[in-house]
């Protein structure tokens, strides 16, 4: 918090806008989503028009359609805040700061020495937000009625965070690695976003502080100039506008571990954070199995007399995708659907089927995908209070004439 | 620094097009809604609510916005700002 704080008075100069103001644009386009309402597309400066479902702070899905493109593209990615100050950080002004209680040496690196000084890497990671098909839920859970937009498969390219923290002397009683960016909320009484991770997960090799995606600068509304990639989790501990990592030796108590994002125990096959878990509740961690079909529509019309392509990404939290099986009759019979190429375990995998439909009608499509250990999806929703980890199996209808 | 945060915040909120399109219903309690809910954020998040919550969900998002995100809301406008939006926007 005082970091972030003093970054803000550091950077002021800097501060050249709250994002974009001048630049918003309305397509007054309006399309139907999958979820109780039609939703608005609307384009942020920088982004092509995506679904719209909060103006301030920032919050906008990817249309599904999208999603048939193996990576995501950087103007068609979403965009997630919590809050509404939201500075434009000059790349030559921002610094990273590196502290806290069980780090030794504190430390600051400008985006050049992240650069020069480290060695870069890039992994091919899905970002995706805990609540993303939260709209999906019955009954609707409170919270941003994301549909199945609020992910995105990108390459991320920048330097291990385990890297940077070797030369802050980690102490052995170093618990967690706290991280802050450089947005914050109105008003100075709102808790600061900031998130932490066990040790382990913050040294682990696939950890990054990223400063490209797909070969570009990180847009604006993604995080420029820095943010941390943790695949295999969801996007809330990837956080954007990265300016402050704190190695502690207490686990971090602020609202967003304590209270927010936090699932019931026990009831999601996900990664421990034993630090953060009460007897009943601990933090979401790793996404869950997953798969969705990218290139019809629910109640699409198609004609009778050609065989149809289904087509698809599935995902997980890093044991990489086994089997996707498609079921053209309601879950009756199932197919095994062909694997494209393996990107690594952090992407997701797209997949294709064809069926050839014998008479024209009503088809019941379903998609399951299985992951390397053997975790597969549910046919409903797991309820939990905050609609996170949505993963039933989907389940489309398609008219044939 | 703060003071020139919120003040860039406020402008924000008046610059985007899109957002000032967002018009709630008429009725008594709108002002001390708009007063105090736009102050951190667009008032799409009490539309995008309203096939979600009830009385009790109202009351209890309120009751966070001050006890957690620290919202300065006098106790009296506290129950007309959920009268308002039960009555509106509950499901």
């Amino acid at each position: 918090m005082v970091d972030r704080r003093h970054f803000i008075k550091k950077a002021a100069g800097s501060l050249a806008a709250i994002g974009g103001l001048s630049l918003w644009q309305r397509s007054g386009l309006a399309v139907a989503t999958a979820a109780t309402e039609s939703t608005e597309l609307e384009a942020l400066p920088g982004k092509d028009a995506l679904l719209k479902k909060t103006y301030r702070p920032p919050n906008y899905e990817t249309p599904v359609n999208y999603f048939d493109d193996l990576f995501t593209p950087n103007n068609r990615f979403f965009v997630r805040y919590h809050h509404s100050l939201i500075p434009e950080v000059n790349a030559k002004d921002w610094r990273l700061r590196i502290g806290g209680d069980a780090a030794r040496t504190p430390l600051e690196f400008s985006l050049e020495q992240l650069r020069k000084d480290f060695k870069t890497v890039e992994i091919a990671a899905l970002c995706l937000c805990s609540g993303n098909r939260r709209g999906l839920f019955q009954p609707n859970v409170p919270g941003i009625q994301w549909g199945s937009g609020a992910m995105g498969n990108a390459r991320w390219r920048g330097v291990r965070l385990k890297d940077v923290l070797a030369g802050a002397g980690i102490d052995k009683s170093a618990l967690e690695v706290t991280l802050d960016g450089a947005d914050a909320g109105v008003l100075k009484t709102t808790p600061d976003f900031v998130k932490s991770l066990p040790l382990a997960k913050a040294l682990d090799e696939n950890t990054l502080i990223a400063f490209e995606m797909n070969g570009e600068p990180l847009p604006h509304w993604n995080g420029f100039p820095a943010r941390l990639i943790i695949p295999g989790w969801t996007a809330t501990y990837w956080i954007k506008h990265l300016t402050a990592v704190n190695v502690i030796s207490r686990p971090y108590d602020g609202f967003w571990m304590k209270t927010a994002y936090r699932i019931p125990k026990d009831r999601f096959a996900s990664g421990q954070f034993s630090s953060q878990e009460t007897e009943t509740a601990m933090p979401i961690t790793e996404m869950v199995i997953n798969s969705l079909i990218t290139n019809l529509t629910e109640g699409q019309t198609l004609p009778a007399d050609k065989p149809i392509e289904i087509r698809g990404v599935a995902w997980d939290g890093g044991h990489g995708i086994a089997q996707v099986d498609v079921s053209t009759d309601g879950g009756a019979s199932w197919h095994q659907a062909a694997l494209k190429q393996d990107y690594g375990r952090f992407s997701w995998r797209q997949w294709q089927h064809v069926f050839e439909p014998k008479r024209p009608g009503a088809y019941r499509i379903m998609v399951r995908a299985t992951s390397h250990s053997g975790a597969s999806q549910p046919l409903e929703p797991i309820p939990n209070p905050s609609g996170y980890h949505h993963n039933a199996v989907q389940k489309m209808t398609l008219r044939l004439a | 620094m703060r003071t020139l945060l919120v003040l860039l915040s406020f402008f924000a909120a008046t610059a985007t097009a899109g957002e000032n399109q967002i018009v709630l219903k008429n009725r008594p309690g709108k002002d001390q809604v708009v007063a105090q809910c736009a102050m951190c954020h667009s008032l799409d998040y009490i539309t995008l609510h309203a096939t979600v919550l009830d009385r009790a969900g109202w009351e209890k998002t309120v009751g966070k916005m001050i006890a957690v995100m620290g919202a300065p809301i006098n106790d009296a406008d506290k129950q007309v700002i959920i009268d308002y939006l039960a009555q509106n926007y509950g499901k």
